[in-house]
């Protein structure tokens, strides 16, 4: 079943194409990721899929309803979050209340919505800094608590940009098992990413975005290796010298 | 709950003050204070809470003012009818301005610009038309009763303003312990982030203006019921707004006793300044302003802004802010 | 209703005043587009110099137009010293905090002026001041029609100091891209407060050629803020040109507007341009950046 429907999705900025007929499905229940070189229009997707800009040609489907150009707010509450590249914690509150906000999205009484964020505080790991205000965590707590938040509006399709960004590698390999950890809890989850140890080791299926069009898609090893994407990421030509020099070492 | 308690030890106290004393001069001041913390908790609403700055609340304070005095004077109606009548009209207005304002995306500098604009267009308005008495203002007749909001001791008004007072505490209070309150705040914090996870900007913004409007709209009726008295100039003009947001920003935006601390702070720096140079006309308002400056200055926060960052960027200026208490 | 001749002067006037006014957001214009600051301390600004021309008339008997040689360069200085000192140190890297800064400065500055000189309102009488010229049918006022010309002149100064001066494209530098400029030596603090110190030197020749055909007490200032600010966003916060012309339609917008509505509605109509401008069209007529 399809949750998510992205439909020869176009939008440009000027004459800037920042994507181009774009067209995928997200399936229910998946864990997925759109890759792709910087600039290649993959955090404007997202934008567009959660509702942040509107396309100028195609149609976005959420779990079977036309959401094209909806506000994101309006987009949450069908089940439909993200995540932003850059972390946005409510600087002026505590761990729990900023994680409150999203939980009051499916809680209007203040101590049921806080009783809703201790919960996702604890499976995310983040329980002992509850009362902490938010902007005392580190990078790695921030990206957490930004995750606690869009998990307590209970949602079924969660958009991370870049989660993993600016964590060291002791960081990465303890995000990698909350990211796992969401889908098998029934969350969909479609991942940017540019760390790729995370995109082999997580995703099942990959989409990769070039120049704001789709150029490939399977799963992360089909899509390593497949040419076109290598010439996306390191530039023309590369594809063939590094195959010339596989056959040199081979030989 | 803590802030309800807190609220009722405060309005039993200052409530049982006429009872202490007769001296007009204390209960003068008692009022004036309580009338400064109203109109600071009002724009605290929109500004503190909201993130809004709003820099013409003037605005609300002179659509209150003037519907109670038209009210009774035009239409003959009862001062109590009145005054639902004004904080209604305030409300609207506030609907109105805010519905304009956020559904054009106008945000920071650009929303105090209009709000200030809206204030001095009314103003002008004012100013010009017969039917608020123009330039010469409106007069409510002396008639002192109960029925008639007037009384003949300070002590009414004081237990009068008091109850606005409280009305404001409470609706402050709401806020922090409520929904609405923690989408508010989360837009002012950041609002995209807060779209992601299902708040409506524009409708938060919208309403929070509607209360800030409503609430510096009862002031302004009070005023007028004290004052017997209202002109553009009194009504729109820059004093009564610089006096509320001032009065917000000292005591600490964003909190619950912050605009009451912040407006008793500095009635009393003007009753000082007063009695220290005289009655020197601006004096209290080169006061206002320097006490301004210095608190962005110097103690962003104000002096109990205990949570509230004026700073957008906490992993830039951590160290500032946790400066505070 | 009112025959060509009675309309023609009265833009004529409009032209003359709004070349003032231009002046005036001129300065405005600068420091938003560099700074991106509302300075709402600019209309009190004005009042200093204002006063301050009326004063060195009064007490020392120079003459407003000489008095540019005084005037200028003090309130450069007081430009640079009051950015440099107090709304840089203020401002905690949130725009906010700024707006509340020169809020309070303005504050400050319109009720110590009304503390020392009292709300009466002065004018100063020169051997020009009823002097009139014929332009067409219509006659202007003198004093009038030299601030109109002495506007432009001081507009083209502007302009060339920032098209062909280091200074200016360290300004304009700046203006694109601070941290850059930063890398590249330009002591950016310095620039802002060089500047605040232009925009306030254009208040200081606006006053000089303002007094003359105009008047001073501690509240003129706030009139003329809400005015330059809807000049600049007219403009297009940031473009000098844009705010020049626009200064120019507000200027003859308010005497149409005063001449059908009586003079208080018609000021009317120049803040419902304003709330307008900044609703449908915030970067303006002559659009840039917003």
């Amino acid at each position: 079943m399809n949750l998510l429907e992205v439909k020869n999705v176009s939008r440009a900025f000027g004459g800037l194409r920042a994507v181009e007929d774009v067209s995928f499905n997200v399936s229910v229940g998946s864990l997925t990721a759109l890759i792709g070189p910087n600039g290649a229009g993959k955090t404007t997707l997202f934008a567009l899929m959660s509702g942040f800009l509107r396309p100028d040609v195609g149609q976005i489907f959420f779990d079977g309803v036309d959401i094209t150009g909806r506000a994101p707010h309006m987009n949450a509450m069908l089940g439909l979050t993200r995540t932003f590249q850059i972390v946005q914690p409510f600087a002026s509150q505590t761990v729990r209340e900023n994680i409150a906000v999203g939980a009051h999205l499916k809680f209007a009484r203040r101590d049921e919505a806080f009783s809703a964020a201790e919960a996702v505080a604890e499976r995310l790991g983040l329980y002992s800094q509850l009362d902490k205000p938010a902007a005392d965590l580190t990078v790695a707590g921030r990206k957490r608590l930004e995750l606690a938040r869009t998990l307590a509006t209970q949602p079924k399709l969660l958009l991370l940009d870049e989660v993993l960004a600016g964590l060291n590698p002791q960081e990465i390999q303890e995000m990698l098992p909350v990211v796992r950890g969401l889908v098998e809890n029934g969350v969909t989850v479609l991942m940017i990413e540019h760390v790729m140890q995370a995109v082999m080791n997580l995703a099942q299926h990959v989409w990769v975005l070039a120049q704001g069009q789709l150029i490939a898609q399977g799963t992360p090893s089909e899509v390593t290796q497949n040419p076109q994407v290598v010439e996306a990421y390191l530039g023309h030509g590369t594809a063939a010298r590094l195959l010339k020099s596989q056959q040199v070492t081979h030989a | 709950m803590k802030d309800f308690s807190a609220i009722t030890v405060f309005v039993l106290l200052v409530g049982s003050i006429p009872f202490f004393t007769e001296s007009g001069v204390v209960l003068n001041f008692v009022m004036m204070a309580l009338f400064a913390c109203l109109l600071a908790q009002a724009w605290n609403i929109l500004g503190g809470f909201g993130g809004q700055f709003s820099f013409g609340h003037a605005l609300f304070f002179g659509t209150g003012a003037y519907v109670q005095v038209m009210a009774q004077v035009h239409l003959g109606c009862n001062p109590w009818i009145a005054l639902l009548l004004a904080i209604g009209m305030s409300a609207m207005v506030g609907l109105c301005v805010g519905a304009l304002s956020f559904r054009y995306g106008l945000k920071g500098s650009y929303f105090a610009l209009v709000t200030l604009a809206f204030a001095e267009v009314f103003r002008i308005v004012a100013l010009s038309v017969a039917f608020t008495g123009a330039g010469v203002g409106l007069m409510l007749p002396l008639r002192e009763s109960f029925s008639n909001m007037q009384f003949a001791s300070r002590a009414g008004y004081v237990w009068l303003v008091l109850g606005l007072v409280t009305l404001a505490l409470c609706t402050t209070a709401w806020l922090r312990h409520s929904r609405f309150g923690a989408y508010l705040q989360a837009v002012r914090d950041n609002e995209d982030a807060a779209r992601a996870i299902g708040v409506d900007p524009f409708m938060v913004k919208l309403w929070a203006t509607v209360i800030s409007g409503a609430l510096m709209g009862s002031g302004g009726a009070f005023y007028v019921q004290v004052f017997q008295y209202i002109d553009p100039g009194l009504a729109f003009g820059p004093h009564t707004s610089v006096e509320a947001l001032v009065g917000a920003i000292v005591g600490g935006m964003g909190t619950l006793w912050g605009p009451v601390v912040g407006a008793l702070t500095l009635h009393v720096l003007a009753d000082v300044t007063r009695n220290l140079f005289g009655q020197l006309p601006g004096i209290n308002m080169v006061v206002y302003g320097a006490v301004l400056v210095l608190i962005v200055m110097f103690m962003p926060s104000g002096i109990s802004g205990i949570r509230f960052h004026l700073f957008k960027q906490p992993s830039k200026t951590p160290s500032i802010g946790k400066e505070q208490v | 209703m009112f025959d060509l001749s009675i309309l023609f002067a009265s833009v004529l006037n409009g032209i003359t005043t709004g070349a003032v006014y231009a002046l005036i957001a001129l300065g405005l214009t600068l420091i938003y587009g560099v700074l991106h600051i509302i300075n709402f301390a600019h209309g009190a600004s004005l009042m200093v110099a204002l006063y301050g021309v009326y004063f060195l008339r009064e007490k020392i008997g120079i003459d407003p137009y000489l008095a540019l040689t005084i005037v200028v360069p003090a309130m450069f200085a007081f430009g640079y010293v009051l950015q440099r000192g107090i709304i840089n140190r203020a401002s905690h890297g949130k725009d906010e905090n700024i707006l509340l800064v020169t809020l309070g400065i303005s504050i400050v500055l319109e009720n110590l002026a009304l503390l020392f000189f009292k709300s009466d309102t002065r004018n100063i009488e020169t051997a020009y001041t009823l002097t009139t010229v014929n332009i067409g049918t219509a006659m202007i006022a003198l004093p009038k029609l030299v601030a109109f010309i002495g506007a432009l002149v001081v507009s083209a100064i502007l302009l060339v100091v920032m098209r062909f001066t280091f200074l200016g494209r360290a300004i304009r530098a700046v203006a694109k891209e601070k941290h850059g400029a930063r890398l590249m030596g330009i002591d950016v603090d310095h620039v802002y407060a060089m500047c605040f110190g232009i925009g306030s030197a254009c208040l200081g020749a606006a006053a000089c050629f303002l007094l003359p055909a105009y008047y001073v007490n501690p509240m003129v200032g706030s009139g003329f803020v809400l005015v330059a600010f809807t000049i600049v966003v007219l403009g297009g916060m940031g473009s000098f040109v844009g705010a020049f012309l626009g200064g120019l339609l507000i200027g003859v917008v308010e005497s149409i507007g005063g001449l059908y509505l009586g003079e208080s509605l018609g000021q009317v109509g120049i803040f419902i341009i304003f709330i307008a401008v900044l609703l449908f069209r915030p970067q303006g007529l002559f659009g840039g950046r917003t």
